[in-house]
């Protein structure tokens, strides 16, 4: 058997997966969601550069360096906030999170 | 051989990926997280997306994975406390996955008509660079320098959120500073001999 597309589907798919049980697994620990999130958009990456790659087309590897770049922000901004937070209240459980009352 | 390599790095990826989640210490997380990223970005040279495995190591590992180490860090939280209780979303957290797993399983199964197995990643170039740098300063200019704006906004928006100013901290302010003119600061005074100020 060759080195085949879905190889890498197959691989995105359970990266994707394991990222979205984390979110749901780790509900107090804020960081370990950020950290799963960052698995998410991984597995997008590898999604798209393997289409890319396979159909002989560069378009999606540039993409994927987009991801990637959104991905950098988000995890700055994200951990800035989370910062802040831990400042104001010394605790970032994500369960006490209810000053919105949302 | 190709696929031998796969399969290992490929396994090495989703079980650090299991661990980034199921590690009880966030910083044992985010080294298992930096080893994923490394094997991803073997998966990624695997098929010639060398700039990609490149970019995903100095990206990711560089600088988000240090982040995240230098904030798991500072933070001085009792990581034990926060893992206690996770044992009852374990359940809910598998059926979300189960759904998940199947729900992609069958649109692989039903939509896809056929895979193909050949690669090409440097279309129309000697090298995965070159095919990238060929089109992302031309075709893709617009999303480049959009790129570039969206790491700006959230440069200032981690500046702005993190930036404080503490009381009772002496602080230097050069406007003040150099708008200061000598009268300001000395007066002239002529004493008369024996009388004082």
């Amino acid at each position: 058997m060759e080195l085949g597309l879905s190889h890498y589907l197959a691989v995105s798919a359970a990266l994707f997966t394991i990222g979205v049980v984390g979110i749901f697994v780790n509900r107090k620990n804020i960081i370990v969601i950020l950290m799963a999130i960052e698995l998410i958009l991984l597995s997008v990456n590898l999604n798209l550069v393997a289409f890319s790659v396979f159909s002989g087309t560069i378009a999606g590897q540039i993409f994927a360096m987009l991801v990637l770049t959104v991905a950098a922000a988000e995890a700055a901004v994200g951990l800035a906030i989370l910062v802040v937070y831990f400042r104001n209240r010394r605790d970032i459980s994500v369960e006490n999170v209810d000053l919105m009352k949302g | 051989m190709a696929l031998i390599a796969f399969y290992l790095m490929a396994a090495v990826t989703l079980v650090s990926a299991l661990m980034v989640i199921m590690a009880r210490n966030p910083v044992h997380s985010v080294l298992w997280l930096i080893l994923a990223f490394f094997s991803a970005a073997g998966l990624f040279v695997l098929i010639g997306a060398e700039f990609i495995a490149m970019l995903l190591v100095v990206v990711y590992v560089g600088a988000v994975a240090v982040l995240f180490l230098f904030v798991v860090m500072m933070l001085d939280v009792d990581f034990v406390e926060l893992k206690d209780g996770t044992l009852k979303y374990w359940p809910f957290a598998m059926l979300v996955g189960i759904v998940f797993a199947a729900e992609i399983v069958m649109a692989s199964v039903f939509g896809v008509q056929s895979l193909p197995d050949s690669f090409d990643a440097a279309p129309g170039a000697d090298t995965n660079a070159e095919a990238i740098g060929q089109v992302m300063y031309t075709e893709y200019m617009l999303l480049f320098q959009l790129a570039g704006i969206v790491l700006l906004v959230a440069m200032i928006g981690a500046i702005v959120l993190t930036l404080r100013h503490r009381p009772h901290v002496k602080r230097q302010n050069i406007a003040k500073q150099t708008s200061r003119r000598r009268g300001d600061a000395y007066e002239l005074k002529d004493p008369k001999p024996g009388q004082g100020i």
